[in-house]
């Protein structure tokens, strides 16, 4: 048996529908991530990557446990003396699993992906017994060297992980990988299909909770949760309620407390986001034939998703945020950014220019990920939902 | 070496020099704004002035601006437009005052600044990319991201000859070939490799005299302040790199420190503590800044803001001008991915620095607005001390917004950390210092 035909995740098989979501909700609310312990205790490796994308089939194909390091909603005890102030909080939150051994890893991989979350590597390899590399993604996307560059510096990463696993990983190997990834994002389309189609169907936080999974179990386990859980939803007798539809914008790195989600969804329905982008990164499917790691560095060159800490002269944010928008056919944009966040800050800007140019409504917002009350933000929400719905 | 002045006209000329040559240098911007000339927008983590003073383009450093804004105490009035505008407190100060500048249509303390032509970044700091991104939106003019890898792992840099090494080399040299190619649409001029040689040639000289500049600093007393008159010195090296002037400039300031270091003349204050800095400047309030050290007979020999904003340039690389391009990009890559170890491991460079320069303490400022700069040295100094057991002192403020800097809490922690100092001297009276 290899350790990717291990299940971690089984609360909720045989169980209704409403049942199952609990169980994934409750998953992903908790502070202790236990699918990555129960991981460990059946022998498994664990590469911890840092938000926003990672070429996670390199790590799956290698029999190891790709796991999403999202910050937490804890308190960095730990944590907090190894930084300074002005900082965001996914960056303390995230050591302190490391440093508290909540989740225990065997490598640590983040990506420059701001200023802030750049000096990550170098912290974490201060404090810790294991790797911590930093996988550069070209942020030249547009340089005509930048799919060699990419493939190279995948093939290096092949090697940290190789290294790592004690194995190595052959290009049939990654070919079976991408095609179980391929699968999950067929899947991932599939749930915003939902969203985007009958959004009454899936409230925010449960897309939100089957989203956030992927980054915590084995992807063949996810792929069985949605090909479960997708056709229920779809099968759902819920009638439509006349909302607001909206996008949500701002979820790309650290994540909104998930009742700040779940009192979205009470109020509006979120028709689309880009919470996780990074698992949901390539847009299409990544071909099995050919050099696996070049087709890798292809598909997140040319066909990927946007965020606003990626820069490529196609796709300026604000354009792609009102494609999203008139995509999904929403009514308004919830423009959120994470406290200190510099690339989510600074992009509010364009997108608030951008929108007003359009005359598309906004809420404008910053979360944190420990945040805990929210009523003065539901109140917000609903005086904006009601200007929208009866000025 | 031309005929040494005398001693009067020697010391401290690299100072005044400096400050006519910066001078010169808004001058020419605000003529280039007059006029509507050409100019090309960059920054000092990888200026690649090699390629743009080929092309014979002004080059407008924004970070400079708008630290000008700062020391001239100014800086609010534009931090204030960016924030109407919609910038939020929490964002870099540099990018807020150069949004003031560019809603005020150029209009700066120092000359009217000229609109760019062209953007060239490197990805040092990830800033600069949104930054560029801001301009892209203000004015659609050619952007040119040369991304340059760094180090992925502490103490896994790799050299020539390695693979890896070899796809950054070539990664780095496409774009720079691709930036080649910009410019020439931009500017209507062909590419001449004999002046891009003689250009490099220039920056080989600068390269080489600032790598001697800081050596020399190990003098005891030591020669110059790395806070302030190595600010005169950035400046010079960042705006002037790849020119006869600049070239000139730095070999002059060579000719100063030696002369120094030979006759024993330090700075214009009693050296009691030698001690390094880790991170920006307190720009907001420059000169009293220092002060809170000098009072107590404190000097700055060296720092890591020496090395990642001068782009690396304390390595002293030298490009070889048989194979220019090729030599630019190996340069590139070394030389900004040092610029960037430097501010991600620190600690590195102050190993280096604490046995060369014999220091009594480390500074380390962080600040609000650089969190490039800034995020790992709580945890950096946290390490150093283990390793290399020197005393530190940790203060936060900022570098342009005098709203988070508080002189009167900093006096308290800077006074208390040279009493510390100083009971440690008087405690070991063997160690000759002082």
């Amino acid at each position: 048996m290899t350790l990717t035909a291990t299940r971690i995740f089984n609360e909720w098989r045989d169980k209704s529908l409403d049942d199952a979501l609990l169980e994934c909700r409750d998953m992903v609310e908790s502070p202790d991530f236990e699918t990555a312990r129960r991981w460990r205790e059946a022998g498994g490796k664990i590469a911890g990557h840092f938000q926003v994308y990672f070429p996670e089939e390199i790590v799956h194909a290698a029999g190891m446990l790709p796991f999403k390091v999202r910050g937490a909603p804890t308190e960095p005890n730990r944590a907090d003396s190894h930084f300074g102030s002005y900082l965001c909080s996914i960056l303390k939150t995230s050591l302190e699993l490391a440093l508290s051994d909540v989740v225990e890893m065997d490598l640590f991989i983040s990506h420059p992906i701001c200023d802030a979350a750049r000096n990550l590597a170098a912290i974490w390899g201060r404090n810790v017994d294991y790797p911590s590399q930093i996988l550069y993604l070209p942020q030249n996307p547009n340089s005509s060297g930048s799919i060699d560059y990419l493939a190279h510096e995948y093939d290096r990463i092949r090697r940290v992980v190789e290294e790592v696993a004690g194995r190595k990983v052959t290009d049939a190997d990654l070919a079976s990988s991408i095609a179980v990834f391929n699968e999950n994002r067929k899947l991932m389309r599939e749930l915003y299909d939902i969203k985007r189609d009958t959004p009454w169907l899936i409230t925010a936080e449960d897309a939100y909770a089957l989203v956030a999974l992927a980054g915590m179990v084995p992807r063949e386990e996810h792929n069985e949760l949605l090909t479960t859980l997708l056709p229920m939803i779809r099968e759902r007798d819920i009638k439509p309620e006349d909302r607001i539809r909206v996008v949500f914008e701002g979820g790309f790195c650290e994540q909104p407390p998930f009742d700040l989600i779940r009192m979205l969804g009470r109020t509006v329905y979120v028709v689309d986001d880009d919470f996780h982008i990074g698992m949901r990164w390539i847009t299409a499917d990544v071909p099995v034939e050919g050099d696996p790691l070049r087709n890798l560095a292809d598909s997140y060159i040319e066909h990927s998703s946007y965020s606003p800490v990626q820069h490529d002269l196609r796709k300026p944010k604000e354009k792609m945020l009102i494609e999203r928008i008139r995509g999904a056919n929403a009514d308004a944009a919830i423009l959120a950014a994470a406290k200190m966040c510099e690339p989510g800050l600074e992009e509010q800007v364009a997108y608030t220019h951008a929108l007003d140019d359009e005359e598309i409504s906004y809420f404008l917002s910053e979360f944190e990920e420990n945040m805990s009350s929210f009523d003065q933000l539901e109140l917000q929400v609903a005086t904006f939902v009601e200007h929208l719905l009866f000025a | 070496m031309t005929t040494l002045e005398t001693k009067d006209e020697l010391v401290g000329r690299g100072n005044r020099e400096g400050a006519a040559m910066f001078r010169d240098w808004f001058s020419e911007l605000d003529n280039t704004a007059k006029t509507g000339g050409q100019a090309a927008y960059v920054f000092v983590m990888g200026s690649l002035n090699e390629i743009l003073k080929t092309f014979d383009l002004p080059v407008v450093f924004p970070e400079i601006n708008s630290l000008q804004t700062a020391v001239r105490h100014v800086a609010h009035e534009y931090l204030d437009e960016a924030e109407d505008y919609g910038y939020s407190p929490d964002i870099c100060g540099y990018v807020k005052a150069d949004v003031g500048t560019q809603l005020r249509g150029g209009e700066h303390p120092m000359a009217q600044i000229p609109k760019p032509s062209l953007t060239v970044l490197t990805n040092a700091c990830n800033t600069y990319i949104k930054w560029a991104e801001i301009w892209e939106r203000m004015y659609d003019t050619p952007t040119v991201t040369i991304d340059i890898p760094g180090t992925r792992q502490a103490g896994g840099q790799t050299w020539q000859g390695n693979s890896d090494f070899e796809a950054d080399r070539k990664y780095v040299e496409v774009q720079l070939r691709e930036l080649i190619t910009v410019c020439e649409e931009v500017t209507g001029k062909k590419f001449d490799i004999d002046k891009f040689r003689e250009v490099l040639g220039y920056a080989n000289t600068m390269s080489r005299s600032w790598k001697r500049i800081l050596e020399l600093n190990n003098s005891k007393p030591s020669l110059f302040s790395a806070l302030t008159d190595g600010t005169i010195f950035l400046g010079v090296a960042n705006g002037f790199r790849g020119t006869e002037e600049g070239a000139r400039y730095f070999e002059r300031v060579v000719e100063e420190m030696e002369y120094k270091a030979a006759n024993g003349i330090g700075q214009t204050i009693d050296e009691k503590y030698r001690l390094l800095f880790v991170g920006v400047p307190c720009y907001p309030i420059f000169r009293r800044f220092n002060e809170l050290f000098t009072d107590w007979g404190g000097t700055f020999v060296n720092s890591t803001y020496l090395w990642f904003a001068s782009g690396g340039t304390n390595r002293g690389f030298e490009y070889d001008l048989d194979n220019p391009l090729a030599s630019l990009a190996e340069g590139v890559l070394i030389s900004v991915r040092d610029a960037m170890d430097s501010m991600f491991h620190q600690n590195v460079a102050l190993a280096d620095m604490a046995n060369t320069y014999d220091v009594d303490g480390i500074i380390y400022h962080p600040i609000k607005s650089c969190r490039t700069v800034s995020t790992g040295l709580a945890d950096g100094r946290k390490h150093m001390t283990d390793e290399l057991g020197i005393p530190s002192l940790f203060i936060e403020s900022d570098m342009m917004d005098r709203r988070v800097v508080s002189e009167a809490q900093m006096k308290n922690r800077i006074d208390a950390f040279f009493e510390g100092l100083e009971s440690r001297r008087q405690q070991t009276p063997s160690d000759g210092k002082g």
